[in-house]
């Protein structure tokens, strides 16, 4: 990478994709990326190659105002929200029969249903990274959510990324965006005061 | 039912409004709805703990999964760089 001069005076760095260092670069980054967020070696695995590969298809496309790593990053994030889509059109059947989503709350007047009113749980001190059991419970609860309030969620807690970047990058309305993230909230913690 | 029972009986509204408030500022008049709302009700008092407990434990989760660094073997890393290297060609 060299520094370039550009018109106003300043000195930028020319950021040229180097394809030929991806590998060794970036493929351990993208695999925990990835393995994070789907908890699945082969399908990370799977999504590492995807990516670098429809990386160099559009390489011209490359502006250079993202850091290379940010940009493959960009790219694997949409295959991971391909993946969650998939793995939930091959539930949805199946799970519509078993389990329809609760409502939670009484039709007239909003008042919790008895049998989906939250109890007590043991929440003190209880931590995933610690405790295996939770730790799976969680991630078996956050699967179970529909894909796309599964990419929502995942975007604005693990990705810290802004509402409206999500509302663009899912095609989700400001309105919904709420209503998903409180209806994937309800049903998250539902699944857990069933388990834990 | 007066506006001030409606919103002490609300959950659903008062759990919306809480997931809100942990992610944007609420307008003046939600917070107040909240406000009053939550002086009434133990259970969605429970549901706001439990609600900040799942986002902890998720953000937690997650970004130690990241930071663990999970590291593909490298055979198969050797395999990948020969499959970019073949399409520069």
């Amino acid at each position: 990478m060299s520094q370039v001069k550009v018109t106003d005076g300043t000195s930028v760095r020319a950021v040229k994709p180097e394809p030929r260092h991806w590998v060794e670069r970036y493929a351990d980054h993208l695999y925990s990326y990835a393995f994070a967020r789907l908890e699945h070696e082969e399908q990370a695995r799977d999504l590492v190659q995807e990516t670098f590969l429809a990386a160099l298809e559009k390489v011209s496309e490359f502006q250079g105002n993202s850091s290379e790593r940010t940009w493959l990053t960009a790219i694997l994030k949409y295959k991971i929200i391909e993946v969650y889509r998939k793995r939930n059109s091959g539930l949805r059947t199946q799970r519509m029969e078993e389990e329809p989503e609760p409502e939670f709350f009484e039709e007239g007047n909003g008042h919790w249903k008895e049998e989906y009113s939250p109890r007590p749980m043991r929440t003190e001190g209880a931590d995933p990274l610690t405790n295996k059991e939770l730790a799976a419970i969680l991630k078996k609860c956050l699967f179970k959510l529909p894909a796309l309030w599964l990419s929502v969620f995942t975007m604005k807690h693990m990705d810290d990324a802004a509402t409206e970047t999500i509302c663009k990058e899912l095609k989700v309305t400001p309105a919904n965006f709420w209503v998903i993230i409180h209806r994937a909230k309800l049903n998250l913690r539902a699944c857990i005061q069933r388990s834990w | 039912m007066g506006p001030i029972k409606k919103i002490q009986y609300d959950c659903r509204h008062a759990t919306y409004l809480i997931e809100k408030k942990q992610h944007t500022s609420l307008t003046i008049s939600e917070r107040m709805q909240l406000v009053i709302h939550l002086s009434g009700c133990s259970v969605c008092r429970l549901f706001q703990q439990q609600s900040r407990w799942i986002n902890h434990m998720v953000r937690g989760l997650f970004h130690s999964a990241e930071g663990r660094e999970n590291k593909l073997d490298d055979e198969y890393k050797r395999q990948l760089q020969d499959k970019i290297n073949e399409r520069l060609k």
